[in-house]
């Protein structure tokens, strides 16, 4: 494979430069970083256009977002990705944790076989970025302007017009609907001048990827007071091509400039990894920890998805995750919106939906950052604690947080869930609002395969057959101006996963495989209604 | 079950001791660290995460408002 680093990306006049109109777009994607880019295959594969827009000539210098989770796999392999990137990039599933010398304990991340993809796999951004823009040319419907930038937006009537600036010029479009996904450092955001608040911690940490074939296991090393980084953490990842992720914790007082420089930084790469070793540096970065969001996502047609919306600390791997899925809720609503099938006040359920899941993602990484780099004397004396014990007792092994790693947000209380039918607590894990549980089903085949994209209502029974008014109300749903396809799956796993062992279940999933509502029974009429209100109809 | 806050020990007098020998001979520091893993033994014990807060919130509560006398 050609290093995906040396691509560049040439500007090209588009005609909309000599229009001596605006050309009117329905969606403008601002930001080709994973975000916006998983947004315009999103839509794409849904038979909608967008242009997306970034100032960038080569894809993201770095490594950067490398953890790719599971539940970012299964939105890939909805938009045919999944095995892509899984064949690139590194599988993993254990973590080990060690304090000094010792090992304290490792987890496993997926104990339970029967899904598709595992827990996570490591993959530099750069290669997410690369497979997602030539899978972008070959939809025909994305157009991927380069080397240019959103300079000005107002609002009109009926859209955003907006003023670029490219190497030749400037010129305006005039975009229904813009999806901001132009990073921590929004311009968009600064343009509608929003404040992005809340902290941004001292401590600072440096990330180094480094290129050295070594023959350790794939899995997520994190240490705590290492003898070669006294009194601070450090965490090693493998990713593609025989590159590692470095992350020293090197202090709230550490010169920039000093920490940056190669030779100071393969000194603690020998240090960790031993002192006869050759290795490449390819790529040095120093950070602090952020942990900030915009009070609302959704300001009139202006979207915010991923870092532009939401800024973490990177343990627990929730930053590019939360972005995928950011993307992944608001792309089915907006092509519903687009076709003139849902008010677009189903928007405001893209705002309530995932800021609830922000909220989570923020409190699980802010947690992990006091505890890897405690504030104060007496945060540090319980860290420590938990540390000194956890060498003995499995009870404080549980209080070691070296970050809370990426899952799926359920949105439990959104407008948009329906009925738990009589369900109760049975099967918490695929309750109204849950991502679904993918399982094998007949064929060699998974769940996530048949749902997704519409809505998708499963009739999940081990007896292999619809239920009579089902099977009368099949063709019916399918013709109904949102359609609802019906499957049938009998496979043991499935039907274990969704409380169908007994008894059939029906559960209706929306676009984005979340589930909607869920009976013991199919009702046309509940059904039916579960579809308005998912849609914002109603 | 709530926070008990009636006498519950049969030898108070010589668990209260039992608790200032374990800090006799360390430094201001090192009583923070004992404390500390020995709230986060005890909270684990308990198991019930409401009887902890509840004792959290009292003992806090006896720091900002000290009863009066």
């Amino acid at each position: 494979m050609i290093d995906v680093r040396q691509i560049s990306f040439p500007y090209r006049r588009s005609a909309d430069q000599d229009r001596s109109q605006p050309a009117p777009h329905p969606v403008v994607i601002v930001g080709a970083g994973p975000v916006g880019l998983v947004a315009a295959l999103d839509l794409a594969r849904k038979g909608q256009r967008s242009i997306v827009i970034d100032k960038k000539a080569n894809l993201a210098d770095g490594s950067r977002s490398i953890c790719w989770a599971k539940r970012s796999l299964e939105i890939m392999d909805r938009l045919g990705l999944g095995s892509t990137i899984t064949d690139k990039g590194v599988t993993w599933q254990t973590g080990k944790v060690f304090f000094d010398t010792q090992r304290l304990f490792e987890f496993d991340l997926t104990p339970e076989p029967g899904h598709r993809r595992p827990a996570f796999v490591n993959l530099q951004q750069y290669y997410f970025e690369h497979f997602c823009i030539e899978a972008a040319r070959q939809s025909g419907l994305i157009e991927l302007r380069w080397q240019e930038a959103v300079e000005g937006l107002e609002p009109t009537r009926d859209g955003l017009l907006l003023s670029i600036a490219t190497p030749q010029g400037h010129y305006r479009l005039l975009a229904e609907w813009l999806i901001a996904a132009d990073g921590a450092r929004s311009t968009i955001r600064r343009q509608l001048g929003l404040a992005f608040e809340g902290r941004v911690f001292d401590d600072q940490f440096l990330i180094c990827d480094i290129k050295l074939p070594m023959a350790r296991p794939a899995e997520r090393w994190f240490w705590f007071d290492p003898p070669f980084n006294r009194g601070r953490s450090a965490l090693l990842h493998k990713q593609a091509d025989d590159v590692w992720r470095l992350d020293f914790q090197v202090g709230a007082r550490a010169d920039r400039e000093q920490e940056l420089r190669p030779e100071n930084v393969a000194h603690r790469v020998r240090a960790m990894l031993g002192e006869g070793i050759e290795f490449g540096l390819e790529w040095i970065s120093l950070y602090r920890f952020q942990s900030r969001r915009l009070q609302r996502f959704r300001h009139g047609r202006v979207l915010f998805a991923g870092d532009a919306a939401h800024q973490m600390s990177p343990f627990g791997a929730r930053g590019g995750n939360s972005g995928i899925q950011d993307a992944d809720n608001l792309i089915w609503k907006l092509d519903l919106v687009l076709r003139g099938l849902a008010p677009d006040s189903l928007l405001d359920s893209y705002d309530g939906e995932r800021i609830a899941a922000a909220e989570e993602n923020l409190l699980n990484s802010t947690r992990s950052t006091d505890f890897i780099a405690p504030k104060s004397a007496v945060s540090r004396a319980f860290r420590d604690g938990v540390l000194a014990l956890a060498q003995t007792e499995p009870a404080a092994r549980r209080l070691v947080n070296s970050g809370r790693l990426s899952v799926a947000s359920c949105y439990d209380g959104s407008p948009l869930n329906g009925a738990n039918g009589d369900f109760a607590g049975d099967c918490p894990a695929v309750r109204p609002g849950a991502a679904a549980l993918d399982a094998p089903v007949a064929g060699d085949a998974w769940l996530h395969d048949g749902i997704g994209d519409g809505f998708v209502g499963v009739w999940f029974c081990r007896e292999p057959r619809l239920p009579a008014g089902l099977a009368a109300a099949q063709s019916l749903l399918a013709r109904q101006p949102i359609p609802v396809k019906t499957l049938l799956v009998s496979d043991p796993l499935a039907c274990k996963r969704y409380g169908a062992e007994r008894q059939g279940a029906y559960y209706l999933f929306r676009p984005d495989q979340h589930v909607v509502a869920r009976w013991r029974g199919f009702d046309w009429a509940a059904v039916a209604a579960a579809v308005e209100r998912a849609s914002g109809r109603n | 079950m709530p926070l008990k806050r009636e006498p519950n020990l049969k030898d108070p007098d010589g668990l209260y001791a039992a608790i200032l020998a374990a800090h006799a001979d360390l430094s201001e520091s090192e009583s923070v660290a004992l404390n500390a893993r020995l709230v986060l033994l005890l909270a684990n014990h308990i198991g019930e995460e409401e009887v902890v807060r509840e004792a959290l919130a009292l003992a806090r509560q006896s720091i900002d408002e000290p009863a009066p006398g």
